[in-house]
């Protein structure tokens, strides 16, 4: 990922950029983890097999060798669930981030570069859906809706997180909009298109880079807190869904600990694990924090 | 002054008809009949029974009249105050059963926003000058933040209610007791709100810590913080100044934060079974009762465009800027 810092004559910077990227010890380990976490959602699957709602054993058995994170009280296998339900958390978090960068992008920087009345209309409708509530649009939504799946989740949630992205990136588009090297791309020619994707938005890559990751961690907490209240998707699994089964058939009575546990470890780690990362990346391309 | 809030109130106006619209606007064209849908998960026994439900939802939503006649009469019940009745409480209307629940919800917010936002700025601001209170305060609150809240609740339900059985974990207050005005019945709704509101306000503490601290790191780095310590400044008096630059951003913050913290004050109320909104939205959810679910979104906009507007009052009242009539830093 850190080939997207500097693009073509910048190598040099590049180069540097990756050297103090390898020694911060936050990108590091939070890249560790998220890695750990996305190859245990890639292979897990492939060795627990494709049902993880398939009855496995007897029912409420606590971690063993056999079922490393035990049993449901269905007798379904908790493991295999959490594999399948990481696959989901995965999707969701990149969809969604990918979704929302890119329609805060194209907000942010129409709205930046072009100005006058383009900007005032743009803003005012960032302004309306920054304002809203998005987890209680998305309710309503979602409690129409008679076949959920992990697709749509991801999308509903993509459509409706981009407003701060948009925001931001319009206040740095105006920042940059007035700088001599965009005024010479004017002079020269260019098309505004041209000027936005070559001139303005390679100087805020690493800024939207760190945006998609921060994105990416909230839709994972979106999706998780959707499935919780039982709106997740209605065929597979999720970490969300997994806690909603959990104290829907009452594992905290029963002290069935190892039922609702690892889900939410597992969202806890990932998103800390991001949000980490995010400081580390932060350190690595803003030389004075550097130091640190 | 005049300007900044009235573009404010632009915006909030134009977001509730976004709100309401949407409310409209779903049932109608989503996929399916939501009137059978309806209708059949109600459960009903009887034909007789049946037939009368259609009716009566037939006419609510009018569909025997065009499309922008029920649009307007949509509206005209909803300014009267008429959401319409639950399914799930029938026949109760659904106003009623959310005013009931408003309070509890507000309750549990209102302090753990509060005090959560104080303590967050105040331990935010120590870390970024104590470095042993640094490295033991912001992993911590890295935690916190990336917690999802039903999970922390949860844990606190099993280990504080369930193992070690000092809380209850379900109800706004003892199942034996009847609301009235008596010690007893005080001390079991002080005692069946501790949970949810700890568990909200270590998550919601975690994100504030977080942003105050880099805020203040970032203040401290500024050029007039230089020139003040340059001047032989004590550091006390830049800490200060560097405090009341820091508290702005993080005045929007809150405001930008409110749908998320919402949001996870229902998963939160859903864990605990708290009688707020959140328990609302999961009954209604529960039993298909579309009118409870929709006039509980439309009560929490209508809740946080409120918010919103206090906190930009707030704004107002701190940052001069914002009052003699120049752009604030968040207008």
């Amino acid at each position: 990922m850190t080939d997207m810092i500097g693009t073509g004559p910048r190598s040099g910077q590049s180069r540097e950029a990756l050297r103090f990227a390898l020694r911060n010890g936050k990108l590091v380990g939070g890249l560790t983890v998220v890695g750990l976490f996305l190859a245990l959602a890639v292979a897990g699957p492939l060795v627990v097999g494709d049902d993880p709602n398939a009855y496995a054993g007897l029912p409420a058995r606590p971690p063993s060798a056999e079922y490393w994170f035990g049993t449901t009280i269905f007798g379904q296998d908790v493991f295999a669930q959490f594999v399948h339900g990481l696959r989901s958390t995965f999707f969701v978090g990149f969809i969604a981030g990918a979704l929302a960068a890119v329609i805060g992008m194209l907000v942010g920087f129409t709205a930046g570069y072009r100005g006058g009345i383009v900007d005032e209309i743009l803003n005012l409708i960032t302004n309306i859906f920054l304002v809203l509530p998005v987890l209680a649009v998305l309710l309503v939504i979602a409690a129409y809706l008679q076949v959920r799946n992990v697709e749509l989740q991801a999308v509903i949630i993509g459509l409706f997180s981009w407003p701060w992205v948009a925001r931001a990136i319009r206040a740095q588009t105006f920042s940059l909009r007035s700088r001599d090297f965009v005024d010479l791309a004017r002079l020269s020619g260019a098309s505004g298109r041209r000027i936005v994707f070559r001139e303005i938005a390679p100087n805020m890559a690493s800024y939207l880079f760190m945006v998609f990751i921060i994105l990416f961690g909230g839709a994972v907490l979106f999706a998780a807190t959707l499935d919780f209240i039982g709106l997740g998707p209605t065929e597979g699994v999720s970490l969300g869904l997994m806690l909603n089964n959990a104290v829907k058939w009452t594992a905290l009575h029963l002290g069935l600990w190892w039922w609702f546990v690892p889900p939410g470890l597992g969202i806890t780690a990932i998103v800390g694990a991001l949000y980490v990362m995010n400081v580390g990346l932060d350190e690595v391309f803003n030389p004075r924090l550097r130091q640190m | 002054m005049r300007r900044y809030v009235g573009r404010k109130l632009i915006v909030y106006a134009f977001t509730f008809v976004l709100a309401v619209t949407i409310n409209w606007l779903i049932p109608r064209f989503m996929p399916g009949d939501p009137v059978q849908s309806m209708i059949s998960r109600a459960g009903l026994q009887t034909p007789e029974a049946a037939a009368a439900m259609r009716e009566y939802y037939t006419s609510i939503f009018g569909f025997d009249v065009p499309v922008w006649r029920q649009y307007l009469n949509f509206w005209g019940a909803l300014l009267s105050g008429d959401l319409g009745v639950s399914i799930w409480l029938f026949p109760q209307p659904v106003t009623d059963i959310i005013l009931r629940a408003v309070p509890y919800t507000l309750a549990l917010l209102i302090p753990a926003i509060l005090l959560s936002w104080i303590a967050g700025n105040k331990f935010g601001a120590l870390a970024a000058r104590r470095r042993w209170l640094d490295n033991t305060l912001l992993p911590v609150s890295y935690i916190l933040t990336s917690t999802p809240y039903m999970w922390l609740a949860i844990l606190l339900a099993w280990s504080l209610g369930i193992i070690a059985g000092i809380f209850p974990v379900a109800g706004g207050y003892s199942f034996s007791l009847a609301p009235t005005w008596s010690w007893e019945f005080i001390g079991s709704l002080a005692l069946h709100w501790f949970l949810p509101f700890v568990s909200l306000f270590l998550v919601f503490f975690g994100g504030w810590a977080i942003g105050m601290r880099n805020l203040i790191i970032y203040e401290l780095e500024a050029d007039y913080s230089h020139y003040l310590e340059a001047l032989g400044a004590p550091r006390r008096l830049v800490r200060g100044y560097a405090f009341r630059n820091a508290m702005l951003p993080q005045l929007t913050g809150l405001a930008l934060q409110l749908g998320v913290i919402v949001g996870g004050t229902v998963v939160t109320e859903i864990v605990f079974s708290y009688p707020g909104l959140g328990y609302l939205v999961l009954k209604a959810i529960e039993n298909q009762d579309f009118f409870l679910l929709q006039g509980t979104f439309l009560f929490i906009v209508v809740g946080v465009l409120l918010a919103n507007f206090v906190i930009d009052i707030v704004y107002v009242l701190v940052d001069p800027r914002t009052r003699a009539g120049m752009e604030g830093g968040s207008a």
